[in-house]
């Protein structure tokens, strides 16, 4: 039943496992979707999707199996059992729409309580009771200028509508993200942390206590590794003017991984478009104030993980030319892509993370250079989804 | 086993039908219920609301970093079994007087279906609600030390709350159903104040309500102000005897909505001011001196 559903699921990225939709099947099964579609949306949703994130999915997925399909709110069971067998709708020629001006909301409320509680059954086609096809101001597929829609197409509470307005669509993972987003992936890098290697060198107390007791008190020591994180991390960021509309989005990451006590070691450094042979201590990328490349190469092991940030769009010859920067002055014998070459052989681990999304890159002015870049470093487009694929590569050697 | 009881949100707490279906569909397929929403959406208080309406105990299991789950199973004494076997002190040959139930033991004994609670399971260690993963399923779990296993005579509804701060992994959410509390609106905020102050001016309220959500939505916001600010924040503004049409334009009290300072000058650079006449400048916070 409904196995549109689990493929549409499944294309829009959702991995609906079969224990899941068996799952739902039981509670079909038990009658809990109430026999209405709105009932069924939550169901199926509480069921099949695990994640906020994904609601989005679902609702794309549910409209593209449900489109069209509407259900009447919840009614009295009783009026809308007179209104199950309905006369065809009521057609009315564009003449005969008169507006009723003479009505209010209050009273036709309160006619519609006094009808139900005279009403004892069903009436199709008539101009006072509640059914249908008539011009009576109560029931469906009928047609009074000001009346009340008991059941038929709704408007209040469709499982298509409430599909359709989408509201989780904020949460979707490929959407652009805000600093606890970042934090939250940037802490993933401690699953880096390698309880494997290191010495046994901690004293464990509960282990010992615990072992000492198994022999009956007979002391027994037992070490562990510490479970330091491993992780040391440099961020190098691009503060060229290029940058500028993305300054918000980079600041969030900078305040995010500054925030992220987990790291053994963390240092930040910027440029100025590309890499040449310094890099700068501050945003303002002043040479008085500027480490040499190759100081900093040596002061940084390979171990530490290399994460650069920029748009990666210059003029080619910036990067591909001796003396290309951008800065008067520069005198950067080598072109920077030979400099951005060495800093990728060096570190055994860096990513480069693009706020450009990933879907532009080939049409942005500079796609020649994010071509080429991307031919260095594993480029990253700067989304939630971008950043968890560049922090598992960031784990594992190139 | 069966259940007949249905949840249906209680007085005190104001449950959408979205939630109130997803807790029962979570008790009548027997699995867990997975909730998640941003902090102070009454992730917490849903168990509570659940063991209340529909008559059971509630067991509270809160989750710390440093929290295995053997500690819900039981504690093996071995300390106390030590130090008797030492000073000769009761029987140590009987395993089973050092054996302590956790909560899920606890819930999973319990003479009357219980609610169980696993608050905040995220903030434990990556591996462990896979560690739970058959104790939740088949609800029994077996003790080594004693050769007891034991199973729960009444199926309990377990409740988790996770705040989003580590991925869970897909096997134990391949089991639980989900659902998010998404952020009240403002025709529900009215009726969640309504709830816990029943007595306050009604344009009061309303404006303050107004208020919260244009300090929700101001963009750049570190840190959103949640329900619980906003109930502090009503309390404050009755207390104060601020009168509700001054509200929305002065934003007065914005300290006990926003706490970080980053924030606090994002609202001033809105809405100026900030604070009641009078009220002390320097000690609300260092903000002015940036």
């Amino acid at each position: 039943m409904f196995t549109g559903l689990f493929y549409a699921l499944r294309r829009e990225g959702v991995k609906v496992t079969v224990i899941e939709w068996l799952a739902l099947m039981e509670a079909l099964e038990l009658g809990l979707a109430n026999n209405s579609l709105i009932n069924f949306y939550y169901l199926a949703r509480s069921v099949l999707i695990k994640s906020e994130t994904q609601y989005d999915a679902f609702d794309r997925a549910f409209l593209q199996c449900f489109e069209g399909i509407e259900t009447p709110p919840e009614i009295t069971g009783e009026v809308l059992k007179w209104l199950e067998n309905a006369l065809p709708p009521l057609k009315v020629g564009q003449a005969d729409k008169v507006a009723d001006f003479h009505w209010s909301l209050d009273e036709l409320k309160k006619k519609l309580a006094e009808r139900l509680m005279k009403q004892t059954g069903e009436h199709h086609g008539g101009s006072h009771w509640i059914g249908t096809g008539g011009t009576s101001p109560f029931g469906h597929s009928g047609y009074h200028p000001a009346g009340v829609r008991i059941g038929g197409e709704s408007v209040n509470r469709s499982a298509v509508k409430v599909a359709a307005a989408r509201a989780y669509r904020d949460f979707r993972t490929d959407e652009t993200l805000n600093t606890r987003q970042f934090e939250l992936a940037l802490r993933k890098l401690r699953l880096l942390s390698t309880a494997v290697d290191g010495e046994r060198d901690v004293l464990d107390l509960d282990g010992t206590v615990e072992a000492t007791g198994r022999n009956a008190g007979r002391l027994e020591l037992v070490w562990a590794r510490g479970r330091k994180n491993n992780i040391k991390l440099l961020i190098l960021m691009d503060s060229g003017g290029s940058m500028n509309p993305y300054q918000r989005l980079c600041s969030r990451l900078f305040n995010a991984a500054n925030k992220s006590t987990h790291f053994r070691d963390l240092q930040f450094y910027y440029f100025h478009n590309c890499i040449y042979e310094v890099i700068f201590n501050d945003p303002f990328c002043l040479r008085k104030n500027a480490t040499g490349t190759y100081d900093f190469l040596r002061r940084y092991g390979p171990d530490y993980r290399l994460v650069i940030v920029g748009d990666a769009s210059m003029g080619p010859g910036e990067l591909l030319m001796s003396y290309g920067a951008l800065d008067w002055g520069a005198d950067n014998e080598e072109p920077g892509l030979t400099w951005l070459q060495r800093l990728a052989g060096h570190f055994e681990h860096s990513v480069w993370l693009n706020p450009i999304p990933r879907a532009h890159w080939e049409m942005v002015e500079g796609a020649r250079t994010i071509k080429l870049i991307g031919e260095v470093f594993p480029m990253f487009e700067l989304t939630l989804d971008g950043l968890n694929a560049a922090i598992k590569k960031l784990r594992v050697k190139k | 086993m069966e259940q007949k009881k249905h949840y249906r949100g209680s007085a005190k707490y104001i449950a959408s039908e979205e939630l109130i279906n997803a807790v029962n569909v979570a008790a009548l397929l027997k699995r867990p219920l997975l909730i998640k929403g941003e902090p102070g959406t009454g992730k917490t208080m849903l168990a509570q609301s659940i063991a209340e309406n529909m008559q059971m105990r509630l067991i509270i299991w809160n989750i710390k970093s440093t929290t295995k789950a053997q500690d819900g199973l039981y504690v093996y004494d071995t300390v106390q079994r030590l130090y008797d076997s030492q000073f000769g002190e009761g029987d140590v040959r009987d395993i089973k007087q050092y054996i302590k139930l956790g909560k899920l033991g606890e819930a999973f004994v319990s003479e009357e279906q219980t609610v169980l609670l696993i608050d905040e399971i995220d903030k434990a260690d990556i591996e462990f609600p896979n560690d739970l993963l058959w104790e939740l399923d088949q609800m029994s779990f077996y003790i080594p030390e004693t050769g007891e296993t034991v199973t729960a005579r009444h199926r309990p509804i377990v409740v988790i709350t996770s705040n989003a701060e580590k991925e869970l992994p897909d096997a134990f959410l391949r089991r639980c159903i989900f659902h998010y509390i998404a952020f009240p609106d403002e025709q529900m905020m009215w009726e969640i104040i309504n709830v816990h102050y029943p007595d306050l001016d009604i344009k009061l309220v309303r404006s303050a309500v107004r208020a919260f959500y244009k300090i929700r939505s101001l963009p750049g916001l570190q840190k959103k102000p949640s329900t619980s600010e906003l109930l502090d924040w009503v309390q404050a503004l009755a207390a104060g005897g601020v009168d509700p049409d001054m509200i929305e334009a002065e934003m007065p009290l914005p300290g006990v909505l926003l706490k970080k300072d980053n924030d606090m000058a994002l609202l001033q650079r809105r809405y100026g001011g900030g604070e009641l006449p009078g009220a002390g400048r320097k000690n609300l916070t260092g903000y002015r001196r940036g």
